[in-house]
């Protein structure tokens, strides 16, 4: 397991953009179970989560906080109970998964970008195959993102040729590319070098500044702190607890949360 | 403290022997002088053997009529073809059927590398139990089965058993009707030709449109039609018609069309039965090599299965995929010398065998034997690293 | 969002899987009918498995004569595979034409090399250093006298007698021993530095590589004696071994390399750093190391060796293969429809029996080292 640090960026955060709406809701989880085989994964998940809401969930490894974002796109299939995006429910339908995926934007461990296409290609893959962009638009939006991560110059070179911190930029802009209306972020900074975090954490403060409703998996207490308006603790497959980050953090109520806070936090 | 300074100084001398650039010299010196003297004594040896069996040296007998008879030949064979003219028909029976092995044992070890991938019990266990049981079993044994166990207990030609097309499979290998295409014929290979720069010519376009306005186009379907509508039509139009001259079962023999020796039959099928298997498990290890993860993010950015099998994975498992499969083809060409053992008229059994034994040049019909198979695997070597240079993973 | 904090009083556990995820229906429901084309393929291996097995069954066993059946049997119109002609001649399978009083010497070499050969392949077998020698120096000379005779008042038994399963062990054990140690010194000399020794063995494992061994065979077939000077004459055997020997040693001179490739430069430097000499440091720090890495490689080419032992049949070698053809070419006695093909199924049944023994041996040390490599 990688070792949860506290990176905090220093500069103030415009909140002016973070309005969480009343009534949109994103994406609707209810009574949802997993199981791999016999192994029960995820247990009575209940989880609402309002358009613009950033989501910040913790818990120990194995704890199914991974498999959990991972349903909410169908990368892992539930048994029980019903998960709803966008007001699509995820059934075995193609059609649906499809129309869902095409709106949640997913941010994986390793990055997992397409090592023998460029950066601008990376990028440009699924809006011109999935979307029907032109592929001159597809490429000016998709500068458009680099420059947003800071990095239009490394357009035509390979991922392999990256830093790691480099490619995870990429990766998300490649998410943005497809204008997601959700993003997950599955532990996006534990596979990177110490000074790489910052840079990653960076982009993903500013996504949360305009507005962008986001669930990030992930052992960055600081950021949690930073950014979320709601931390999620999960043990044994289930939701413990939830609170604000204040709360959460100055405050746990159940036993499993504060012994996991005392760990992570020394 | 020691100063350093660089240069000025000779570094002190090892003694003589015990400097490693000497040393190494010596060591090569001797290697060296053994070598050569082995092969002295190899020559003086031969030159000596030769001498006392009254045997001549030199390439002279490529140009002395041969004499002997070939049952399978491209080329025209008689008796009073010429030595070096063995040599081709070996070497052309040698490509046919590594070029025919080679075509069958990649659709079948594709087919059957990724049905061992499936996730259909089933599909995958009868893959996988192929596999296990041919790749465990000699080549040789395998082309004595086919050979002397199936084709040779077929019935006799008077009894051949028919199957539908006017085919027949006896003892004498198979027969099937042969072709034999029209002088209007030629204006459908014009058809053919000219089907195939549409297609070519349809991707293109096709392509530039998907830049241009992000429309899609069924390529595939179209190219399809394309190449049998436009052939046909050709066809149709032009009057062409091929005829076909049907095996007919005469007294003793088949009187007529194409005749597929049991030999070659058996080489060929032995051949890509077994190739088939290295080749699965190139294909399943290619395909297991790329990341699971580039499945999650293809899907995450909502590509469908066609286009995430096309543009993610099999672009990136062709480079895993390629280079074993290349080693595979020249095994598979390499193996295709023990047709020897069952007849069948290849270079090594043409060459190294029937030509070596009546001319008795020995040295000269194996160099020139072996020269022939350096050449293939220098050709593939040279292609691969070409290959390799332009496919390579850009890496850090 | 005024219901914000949350905290949950009651754990829930975990329950079995809902009969979808688990059970012998959802093992069927995700392993044979997943989709609709999944539910096409299920059927039709299905039909396949109906087509295929029940003739094979009734071929192998439900109407095969057998080991005690007559030839009589064995040509009726219906009989499947004639295992009393496998039976019968099973002797001149094992040990081609050695003289039937004295078949234990070859059953004591059997018994010897097994009882050496299970303690070296069981990684835990302490004394692995005297078994290697045990096995690779003092085995091979004794089963030498032992097969061959001529000292201690054994019947000398000249190697042309020799044959079957036999020569197929006796050629690919040899046949490994030897080309090891040579592969080793040619996957050094690749790895040299000097120019000359490097050329050498270069051109050597190439040119070998991109033959045939068919035509190595027939050159050590009608070539070697032509080398030896006027008089000598060579052994078929040792014929078939040479050219057996140098085929294998190119191939493990790769899979050497790639072990020796596979080891950091630090451990080259560390034992430089130690002030060992060239061959110590080989000796006592890489080659450990780098073969233990490609275990799995070596037994690998032991299979293709074992497998390529049936073309020493060039060299006019009776082995396995080649003592099955004679037999159903020449066993007149038992000629039937099924006799060839009962005899080219026999010795596949051999050959795979040892092979896939050897592959998933070369398959359970992979994983060991696998495992004894990650943290």
């Amino acid at each position: 397991m990688s070792q949860p640090s506290e990176t905090t960026v220093e500069r103030s955060i415009n909140t002016s953009h973070m309005q969480i709406s009343q009534t949109d809701v994103a994406i609707d989880v209810i009574n949802m179970h997993k199981w791999y085989g016999d192994f029960h994964v995820l247990r009575d998940i209940n989880l609402r989560v309002m358009s613009g809401e950033r989501i910040v969930i913790a818990g120990p490894s194995g704890s199914g906080k991974s498999t959990l974002i991972r349903c909410v796109n169908r990368l892992e299939e539930h048994q029980e109970g019903q998960i709803i995006v966008n007001g699509t429910e995820l059934t075995a339908d193609l059609k649906r998964i499809d129309d869902v995926r095409r709106e949640v934007g997913m941010v994986f461990q390793h990055f997992n970008l397409f090592p023998h296409l460029t950066i601008l290609q990376n990028l440009t893959l699924a809006p011109i195959w999935v979307r029907g962009t032109p592929k001159a638009e597809a490429e000016a939006t998709a500068m458009h993102y680099l420059e947003r991560v800071k990095i239009p110059e490394q357009a035509h070179k390979f991922p392999g040729q990256l830093s790691g911190g480099q490619q995870q930029r990429v990766a998300i802009a490649r998410s943005l590319c497809m204008q997601p209306k959700i993003m997950l972020f599955d532990e996006p900074t534990s596979a990177l070098d110490p000074e790489m975090v910052k840079e990653v954490l960076e982009v993903m403060i500013s996504l949360a500044e305009e507005g962008m409703t986001m669930i990030c998996v992930t052992h960055e207490m600081g950021f949690a702190r930073q950014v979320a308006n709601r931390v999620i603790f999960m043990d044994q497959g289930q939701i413990i607890e939830q609170n604000e980050p204040e709360a959460f953090f100055s405050n746990p109520q159940h036993e499993r949360t504060k012994l996991f806070l005392s760990q992570i936090l020394h | 403290m020691t100063t350093f300074d660089t240069g000025q100084k000779i570094a002190p001398r090892a003694s003589f022997f015990n400097d490693p650039v000497i040393r190494g010299i010596i060591y090569q010196i001797v290697v060296a002088t053994l070598l050569i003297g082995f092969i002295l004594w190899i020559i003086g040896n031969t030159a000596a053997n030769l001498a006392a069996q009254n045997k001549t040296t030199g390439f002279d007998f490529l140009w002395r009529t041969a004499g002997f008879d070939i049952s399978f030949s491209l080329l025209p064979w008689t008796r009073a073809s010429y030595y070096w003219e063995a040599f081709l028909v070996g070497l052309l029976n040698t490509l046919l059927v590594a070029v025919i092995g080679i075509f069958f044992a990649t659709i079948l070890g594709f087919t059957i590398g990724i049905a061992r991938l499936s996730s259909n019990f089933i599909i995958s266990s009868l893959a996988t139990i192929y596999v296990e049981l041919i790749r465990n079993i000699p080549l040789l044994l395998q082309l004595f089965f086919w050979y002397f166990a199936v084709l040779k207990a077929m019935p006799a030609v008077r009894d051949a058993i028919q199957l539908p097309f006017d085919t027949f499979i006896s003892q004498r290998g198979i027969m099937v009707p042969k072709p034999l295409p029209d002088e209007q014929f030629v204006f459908v290979w014009i058809g053919l030709a000219l089907a195939i720069v549409t297609v070519i010519a349809l991707r293109y376009w096709a392509k530039k449109r998907l830049e241009a306005t992000g429309k899609r186009f069924p390529v595939f379907l179209t190219s399809i039609v394309i190449l049998l509508g436009l052939t046909s039509l050709v066809y149709v139009i032009s009057g062409a018609s091929v005829s076909f001259e049907l095996p007919v079962l005469e007294r003793f023999n088949f009187r007529g069309g194409l005749q597929l020796p049991p030999e070659f039959v058996a080489l060929a099928f032995g051949l890509t039965i077994y190739t088939a298997s290295f080749i699965a498990e190139t294909v399943r290890a290619g395909i297991l090599a790329v990341n699971k993860g580039q499945t999650e993010a293809a899907q995450s950015l909502g590509l469908k299965e066609n286009d995430r099998l096309r543009l993610v994975i099999v672009p990136q498992a062709m480079r895993v995929i390629v280079p074993p499969l290349t080693s595979q083809y020249l095994n598979l060409t390499k193996n295709s010398s023990l047709g020897a053992a069952i007849g069948y008229p290849e270079l090594v059994n043409v060459f190294a065998g029937t030509s070596l034994n009546q001319t008795g040049r020995a040295i000269e019909c194996i160099a020139i034997t072996m020269a022939v198979y350096l050449i293939f695997s220098l050709l593939t070597s040279a292609i691969m690293n070409w290959y390799n240079g332009r496919v390579r993973l850009v890496e850090r | 969002m005024t219901d914000i904090g949350y905290v949950r009083s009651d754990i829930v556990d975990a329950r079995p899987a809902p009969n979808r995820t688990s059970g012998p229906v959802a093992w069927m429901r995700t392993n044979l009918f997943s989709t609709p084309f999944d539910t096409v393929l299920t059927v039709l291996g299905i039909l396949f498995l109906l087509w295929v097995v029940p003739p094979l069954y009734g071929f192998f066993f439900g109407n095969a004569v057998g080991p005690n059946g007559t030839v009589e049997e064995c040509r009726m119109i219906n009989a499947g595979a004639c295992w009393a002609y496998i039976s019968s001649e099973m002797e001149f399978f094992i040990y081609g034409f050695y003289d039937i009083p004295e078949q234990w010497r070859p059953n004591i070499v059997f018994a010897l090399g097994a009882l050496l050969l299970t303690p070296l392949l069981i990684p835990r077998m302490p004394f692995k250093r005297t078994n290697i020698v045990l096995f690779l120096v003092i085995y091979p000379i004794l089963s030498y006298f032992l097969l061959a005779g001529g000292v201690f008042g054994l019947k000398v038994i000249p190697t042309e007698k020799w044959g079957g399963l036999l020569v197929t062990l006796i050629i690919s054990v040899i046949g490994i021993t030897l080309s090891f140690p040579l592969g080793i010194i040619l996957a050094l000399g690749r790895q040299s530095q000097m120019p000359i020794i490097k050329t050498v063995c270069v051109g050597f494992i190439e040119l070998i590589r991109a033959v045939p061994l068919i035509t190595i065979l027939f050159m050590a077939s009608i070539m070697l004696p032509l080398f030896m000077p006027q008089g000598t004459t060579v052994d078929k055997f040792l014929r078939a071994l040479v050219g057996v020997t140098l085929f294998t040693s190119a191939y493990m001179a790769e899979v050497v390399r790639g072990g020796l490739q596979a080891i950091p430069r630090g451990q080259y430097e560390a034992a430089e750093s130690l002030g060992m000499g060239y061959w110590q440091r080989m000796w006592f720090i890489i080659l450990p190391q780098a073969l233990k890495h490609v275990i799995p490689g070596i037994v690998n080419s032991f299979i293709a060796l074992f497998k390529d032992t049936s073309l020493v049949y060039i060299v006019g070698m009776k082995d396995l293969l080649e003592a099955v053809k004679t037999k159903n070419d020449s066993a007149l006695e038992w000629q039937s429809a099924n006799t060839a093909t009962t005899g080219y199924l026999f010795a596949a049944m051999v050959f795979w029996v040892f092979c896939f023994g050897m592959s998933r041996y070369s398959i359970y040390m992979e994983n060991r080292l696998n495992t004894g490599y990650k943290r």
